[in-house]
């Protein structure tokens, strides 16, 4: 049993791409739902339009990626307004229906045999779509620390992703501490009270709902250019769940809670997935096949984050006297 | 009465002539309204014929529970529709306009189920109440230099606010952690905060201790010395008896008295509907013991 290889491949990936995705996924939701107080149920509808644009743009109509982005971040902004127009005047829940059932219309749109000339159906996208990007990799060589391996495309991948995961923050931070901040978190305490100030709450809940959207499309399109392949089923709902997990997990409300969340979550189900797998290598665990280690893995995360709902519900970095203040 | 000041008198003198009928209309209103009509299924929770609020004075708008006192100010504040109806203020149509306009105007109202904002701390719960602030634009937001210099000075008005209402001990709390009597007074030192040229209180003094509701009386008054009108709905006949410059009666939708307090306390009609007919004596004896205590 290489103990050294389960956590080599747990630092690697709680520090990888897929961590970097979520992280960007889950700080959007801390944008609307953290500090806004919106239920994006959806927000994987706003990676998958990110990943998508690139797809469609770069392999589909042999565009620049350079191109792509810009225009995939305003097909971004149009989703947000789509969905925001018609629900934010409603009640909280509307947004949360709307927004799910609106991922998985656009998954299934992606996926239909009727636009696979342009969407590639249920293979999706696959071409060298993030080439214009990995042209400018400065590294030269893989990354072989003890507990670290990337290849000189992923190094490359990971270095611009945590760098803007730090502007983000930074950016978070400053919008959060702001007097605009004051007002999205009154919205999120009680909107009519903000409103009877003379604050128009429905514009900041979109200034919200469309900046953590852009957070989301930013993470999906990482995922097109690091992974160069997209495909619908990558962009299940359960994308847009495990990112609340990482945002609760870290703590909502909390600048650096997506940030921690997110490595956290990954190095526990990597952690868990090759630990299991080793044991039954090694015939220590004679009960699992190689099979069921993905399925089992998500089961013991999710008893372990149950367990740190109950004994830390306000999550990592949260603060327990402000969830108290819930209660009354 | 207690020591009552210019604005006092100057609204007293000018309410003096109106005559005492539902409907009077001021010599210089802030509020007009007319035929304002709010249905809920068969029930007619308002059917005001005409209403009209004088500018700088204290008016109390009392009535029994369910009268429609709190679906008046929500119609008036935009926070729901009337089914019929028109109103002004300052002169302004407000027809339709949504709630956070009709703030903007400076018209600003609390809330009876008093919404204090949990997770926010009461310094915060204040800088929210301002008005015209740069930070709140998304893109200053971000560079502080743009509005670090009003952030500074509304603080400093929060701040003397908040020692007003005696809440300066409380400033860094989460606004969750106050009583229930503390976030009436929060709610009504935030909507101080946006100087607003009519207040609106439903219920401010549910839930304030007695010692306290004397030193709230004042602040009202100061309010309205500061130039500013005051509306309010309160149940406690000693507090409309005390400050109110004039007081209009609903029942069951519509405004059945008006006319300054010691007047209108003696309509058999409002005690008929809400007084109850016991209630002239206790008045006279708490309105002694209150002469008393002040003499005291
Ligand atoms: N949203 C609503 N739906 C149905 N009926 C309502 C609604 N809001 C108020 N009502 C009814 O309208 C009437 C007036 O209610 P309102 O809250 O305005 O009374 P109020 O004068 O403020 O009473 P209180 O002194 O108890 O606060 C009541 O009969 C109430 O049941
Ligand atoms: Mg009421």
């Amino acid at each position: 049993m290489d103990f050294s290889f389960v956590i080599g491949q747990s630092i690697t990936q709680a520090l990888g791409v897929t961590a970097i995705i979520y992280c960007l996924a889950a700080m959007g939701l801390n944008l609307q739902f953290g500090y806004t107080g919106l239920l994006n149920f959806g927000q994987v509808a706003f990676a998958a339009i990110g990943a998508y644009s690139i797809g469609v743009i770069v392999i589909s109509f042999g565009a620049s990626l350079w191109a792509a982005i810009p225009i995939g971040l305003l097909a971004s902004v149009a989703l947000a307004l789509v969905l925001g127009i018609p629900t934010l005047r409603l009640r909280a829940d509307y947004l949360a229906i709307v927004t799910i059932a609106t991922s998985e219309i656009i998954r299934l749109m992606v996926r239909s045999i009727a636009l696979r000339e342009t969407f590639g159906g249920a293979n999706g996208i696959n071409g060298k779509m993030g080439q214009a990007f990995h042209d400018l990799n400065p590294f030269h060589a893989d990354i072989e620390l003890p507990f670290l391996t990337w290849t000189r495309q992923d190094l490359w991948v990971v270095t611009v992703g945590w760098s803007l995961i730090a502007i983000f923050t930074l950016a978070t931070w400053l919008l959060v501490r702001s007097p605009w901040g004051r007002v999205v978190k009154g919205i999120r305490e009680d909107e009519n009270a903000v409103v009877s100030l003379g604050k128009n709450a429905y514009v900041y809940k979109m200034q919200a709902l469309v900046l953590g959207g852009l957070l989301g499309t930013v993470g999906g399109i990482v995922w097109a250019v690091a992974k160069q392949s997209v495909q619908p089923d990558n962009f299940v709902p359960d994308v847009t769940f495990f990112s609340y997990t990482i945002l609760l997990l870290g703590g909502a409300a909390r600048v650096f809670g997506p940030i921690v969340g997110a490595i956290i979550f990954w190095f526990l189900l990597v952690f868990v997935g090759e630990f299991l797998n080793q044991m039954i290598a090694a015939g220590w665990i004679t009960f699992l096949l190689p099979t069921d280690v993905g399925p089992i893995r998500f089961i013991l995360v999710g008893l372990g984050l149950m367990g740190l709902m109950i004994f830390r519900p306000q999550g990592i970095f949260g603060d327990k006297r402000e969830l108290a203040l819930d209660a009354r | 009465m207690p020591a009552n000041g210019q604005r006092a008198l100057e609204a007293q003198s000018a309410l003096a002539t109106v005559p005492r009928v539902p409907g009077a209309s001021k010599p210089d209103p802030i509020l007009v309204a007319s035929s304002i009509v709010r249905r809920f299924g068969g029930l007619s929770a308002v059917d005001v014929d005409h209403v009209e609020v004088q500018r700088g004075s204290i008016t109390a708008l009392i009535g029994p529970n369910g009268a429609g006192k709190t679906t008046f100010f929500n119609l008036l504040t935009g926070f729901d529709a009337p089914d019929e109806g028109a109103w002004s203020f300052n002169g302004r149509s407000m027809g339709r306009l949504s709630p956070y306009r009709v703030a903007r105007l400076g018209m600003v109202r609390t809330f009876q189920l008093t919404k204090a904002l949990n997770r926010l701390r009461v310094i915060d719960n204040m800088l929210l109440g301002a008005k015209g602030q740069r930070g709140e634009r998304l893109w200053a937001s971000l560079f502080p230099f743009l509005w670090r210099g009003q952030e500074v000075k509304n603080t400093e008005r929060a701040d003397v606010l908040l020692k007003r209402f005696s809440l300066d001990a409380k400033r860094g709390d989460f606004a969750g952690s106050l009583s229930g009597g503390q976030r009436k007074l929060l709610e009504m030192a935030r909507a101080l905060m946006s100087e607003p040229e009519l207040i609106m209180l439903d219920e401010p003094m549910a839930g304030v201790n007695p010692a306290l509701t004397q030193s709230l009386l004042q602040h009202i008054k100061m309010i309205r010395e500061e130039g500013s009108t005051v509306l309010f709905v309160e149940h406690d006949m000693d507090m409309v008896h005390d400050i109110s410059d004039w007081v209009i009666v609903m029942a069951q939708g519509k405004i059945i008295a008006e006319g300054p307090p010691g007047d209108v306390m003696k309509n058999s009609e409002v005690i008929d509907a809400y007084l109850g007919s016991r209630h002239e004596k206790a008045l006279t004896e708490s309105g002694e013991s209150l002469t008393t205590g002040e003499i005291k």
